[in-house]
């Protein structure tokens, strides 16, 4: 989710959107008055419930309610950590459990409950840390109460209350009964960080001993009482519908045991997913293919590159750039274009639903519990608070489980069949229907003046708006920020600015992929800075410091990478680096990636990434490590591989064998610099995409002395 | 019809069809979900699990074709993650997400009881059969490592058994998150 754009829709915008499934629930966040007062989740038993995230039971254990996705992107950690540290309590006794859908859980950042746009430890801190602080101030007046002391003499240390002149001491589990009747006190201080004890701690992922032994349950692990086990066929070209099927064949495999149509496709439901997935294969569909059926890769770029030629919404203006670039003594100008792509969570798409008269149970990997829980409401009749969602470990997110298609087809096969059901979808299922990362296409225009300094940018952008497909009317003016956001956004000192977008709507379901806008903006934008930089003849580094004068944290990412990685050393002979610096979802990253080429073969090798980010004040720094390298992992993945095409109206790529991801044989080593802050806490998780595409090509460049203004990189980029 | 599997050391029968893949009948006929489906066409090793000791992707294996041979699945590997790759991951912090990890053990158990030092080329061919979209490889190569030096010591321990070492073992990681499979 784009930072950017989620807060231009604010409150008003999700009320608006309320058929996106938020209609009817109350929009907003807030700490309830009494703790008693928030809806317990169903599956709450463990323990006094002190506020909406923090339950302790008499046995002293901490249960701390996780209300963001653990994707992977170590949240529940990082939140265990921001409570723990104004709770007091002892991390040794921390338990979690996933937080239910529900209104107290809503992340600021959103208006609802969903986990993305990197938000996650911005939004919390602090919430999380108030209701820690809260939670602590309520155990210490319960002590002193039964002691019949004044709170003051109080103190607590690691889960234990201690009132020192009388040498008696009360642990936590043994007030919380007596603590959670309090009303809950507002305005408790916050702790000095100079003091923290967790909190930029490196800490040990807490969720790690499930996950070496199968016991972490993602959504596809999910199990009910006489469930069956369903996949879908789907129209292969989007927008399509079914004209007529023919269920016999599909009926006669071993296991099926029917098969119904729901509103995506026809959903074969057999005793366990082989089955189903064979009958699936045996099943007779016609298809009604629609106005897609046409579409293809070479027409979509066409019609991007017909999109030059218009004036689109401005995102960005300063001084007046086509005056500037006219009177200018050299002129720079490229097209780039970024393909679609895909998520390929490790986790296939999955979702297991229980359609009952009165409710209806949702268990799934999702990254959107509000979305999810007005989209199985609604199908089922029900008020949303009827709708339970169960949300899972999910193996995998980066955007796509965001979505609500494999919630709505869970729902509609569970109802239709009138037993529990899981739905799961293939490799090939999850490439050919996924909310793809949008294909884009900008023209980069820049003046550079006698000096080799640059004097005027404009871009112009075409490309599918997100937001508009997720939350129709969202946007203002046709502009919507997140497909130019890593552009319009550009840091450098240049005294006429132009960008402009032209929406482009090919037609091809888009959605938010890590790192959103700034995944092809970043690339776009940090070529090109490296084209004005070797046109005006300087060093790229040093172009880029000097134009970073009124960017204080990008300025320090960028040094920061480039003195780990020794840029002002030469390098060995055959080997070649690039640089790179951009700011996303409010957070800054710097990279320098080093490669070789094997001319011959026309590969590229990348050796040593080195990675510096500025997060604000690190929770923990451990994972901050983790983050970056996985983001580094993403991106050259995409630079490398990633490319999703269509051919009449379909996606070409199905499995890893022609979507290929990096192996570990293609790994480089990574290394990870953090930049010591006392600014607010942002997030690590999408950072570290973008700057590794636009370093890779640029060192490339270096290597070849050709630009790379197409991704992925091809063979005959690399001669 | 009845098919005799021995899993994870127990002798168990399912009545599934002879060309079902080992992975459906482990996930969703017996309900051991420690071993994942990622792409159906061994591309990836979510679903790999050891067949008479050797790593094989069960997304592709017939049930019929593993009667009579020994299945070790995630679950099996040890009772209480003390097997060397789980304590160097656990030590190490290996996983993300997670989801390929189950996967990804069994590779790297399969080739320590093969390779007791393997070098960094060696993990990395042994090991680029598994996709982490995560991307832990770099953990993953030093938790292979680890895994080695905790294994030598183990069987050095091993070969002086009797004499005590005054060494801990066992790890000490254990859940916090409520559920998960039995």
């Amino acid at each position: 989710m784009s930072a950017g754009a989620m807060s231009q829709i604010g409150r008003r915008g999700f009320l608006k959107t309320g058929a996106a499934g938020a209609a009817g629930l109350v929009i907003g966040f807030y700490l309830p008055g009494r703790a008693e007062a928030s809806r317990a989740p169903a599956d709450m038993n463990a323990g006094a419930k002190l506020n909406a995230w923090m339950l302790i039971s008499p046995n002293d254990a901490v249960t701390i309610m996780i209300d963001k996705s653990e994707m992977g992107q170590g949240i529940l950690t990082a939140l265990c950590m921001i409570a723990a540290e104004e709770l007091d309590c002892d991390w040794k006794t921390i338990r979690t459990e996933f937080a239910p859908a529900a209104t107290e859980y809503f992340n600021p950042a959103f208006g609802m409950q969903g986990t993305g746009g990197s938000s996650s430890v911005r939004s919390s801190w602090d919430p999380m840390r108030k209701a820690g602080a809260a939670a602590r101030d309520m155990l210490l007046q319960a002590a002193a109460a039964q002691w019949n002391v004044d709170k003051s003499a109080c103190r607590t240390e690691n889960g234990t209350i201690y009132h020192d002149p009388s040498k008696r001491k009360l642990s936590y589990g043994a007030v919380a009964a007596a603590a959670s009747k309090l009303l809950v006190p507002q305005d408790v201080p916050l702790k000095d960080p100079s003091t923290y004890r967790i909190i930029g701690k490196p800490t040990k992922r807490l969720d790690t001993p499930d996950k070496v032994n199968g016991r972490a349950q993602f959504g596809i692990d999910a199990r009910q009482p006489g469930m069956l086990y369903a996949v879908v066929a789907r129209c292969p070209v989007f927008g399509g519908k079914v004209a007529s099927f023919d269920a016999a064949k599909a009926k006669a495999v071993p296991g099926v045991k029917s098969v119904v149509q729901i509103s995506s496709g026809v959903a074969v439901v057999a005793d366990n997913t082989w089955s189903a997935m064979q009958g699936r294969r045996a099943l007779e569909i016609k298809w009604d293919e629609g106005a897609n059926a046409g579409a293809n890769s070479e027409n979509i770029s066409k019609l991007f590159a017909e999109q030059m030629a218009k004036t689109g919404a401005e995102a960005r203006k300063e001084g007046d750039a086509a005056a500037a670039l006219s009177a200018a003594a050299q002129k720079v100008e490229a097209i780039y274009e970024a393909p679609y792509l895909a998520h390929a969570t490790m986790e296939p798409i999955n979702c297991t639903a229980d359609v009952r008269a009165d409710r209806v149970d949702v268990w799934a990997p999702t990254q959107f519990q509000t979305m999810a829980q007005g989209a199985a409401a609604k199908i089922c009749g029900l008020k949303p608070e009827n709708a339970f969602i169960h949300t899972t470990y999910l193996g995998g997110g980066f955007g796509r489980k965001a979505g609500t298609d494999f919630i709505i087809e869970a729902v509609e096969t569970s109802k239709a069949v009138g037993q529990p059901v899981k739905l799961t979808w293939s490799r090939e299922d999850d490439t050919q229907h996924d909310f793809y990362r949008p294909a884009s296409y900008a023209k980069l225009s820049a003046g550079i003046g006698a000096d080799g300094w640059p004097v005027a940018l404009t871009s112009r952008i075409a490309c599918p708006s997100i937001m508009e497909a997720w939350f129709p009317g969202s946007t203002k003016n046709n502009l919507d920020p997140s497909s130019v956001e890593g552009l319009a956004t550009l840091p450098y000192s240049i005294p006429n600015i132009y960008v402009d977008y032209v929406r482009t709507e090919p037609g091809i379901p888009v959605g938010f992929w890590r790192s959103v806008g700034a995944s092809q903006n970043g690339f776009f934008s940090e070529c090109f800075i490296d084209e004005l930089a070797a046109a005006g003849k300087k060093d790229p580094y040093e172009f880029r410091r000097r134009l970073l004068d009124k960017a204080p944290r990008q300025l320090g990412v960028l040094q920061l990478a480039a003195q780990k990685a020794g840029w002002d050393k030469p390098l060995p002979a055959g080997r070649y680096r690039g640089i790179a610096v951009l700011e996303a979802f409010q957070s800054f990253g710097a990279q320098v990636v080093e490669i070789s080429l094997d001319r011959k073969a026309r590969t590229v090798k990348v050796h040593r990434v080195v990675c510096a980010v500025d997060v604000g004040r690190v929770v923990n720094p451990a994972n901050i490590v983790m983050q970056s390298e996985s983001a580094v992992v993403y991106g050259l993945s995409s630079a490398l591989y990633g490319e999703i095409t269509i051919a009449n109206g379909r996606v070409v790529q199905a499995n890893f064998n022609n979507y290929p991801v990096l192996r570990m044989d293609a790994m480089p080593t990574i290394e990870v610099y953090i930049v010591p802050s006392e600014e607010k806490p942002t997030g690590a998780g999408e950072l570290s995409v973008p700057p590794l595409v636009p370093a890779l090509c640029n060192a490339i460049y270096t290597a070849t002395g050709r630009r790379i203004r197409r991704l992925p990189i091809r063979p005959e980029d690399l001669a | 019809m009845a098919i005799q599997l021995n899993i994870n050391g127990k002798e168990q029968s399912v009545d599934v069809p002879p060309n079902m893949p080992l992975l459906w009948v482990l996930r969703d006929t017996l309900g051991m979900t420690g071993t994942k489906f990622g792409c159906g066409m061994a591309l990836c090793g979510a679903c790999t699990v050891h067949i008479d000791g050797e790593a094989t992707r069960s997304c592709i294996t017939p049930v019929s074709s593993v009667v009579g041979k020994r299945i070790l699945t995630i679950e099996g590997l040890s009772p209480d993650r003390s097997h060397p790759v789980q304590r160097a991951w656990i030590e190490v912090d290996v996983p993300q997400c997670g989801y390929c990890q189950s996967g990804q053990i069994m590779s790297a158990s399969s080739l320590l009881a093969k390779n007791a030092k393997p070098s960094d080329a060696e993990i990395d061919e042994a090991m680029r059969g598994n996709i982490c979209r995560c991307g832990t490889y770099q953990r993953i190569r030093e938790a292979v490592h680890r895994a080695a030096a905790l294994q030598q010591k183990a069987s050095a321990k091993l070969a002086r058994l009797g004499e005590s070492t005054g060494e801990e073992d066992a790890t000490e990681a254990q859940p916090v998150h409520a559920g998960g499979a039995a």
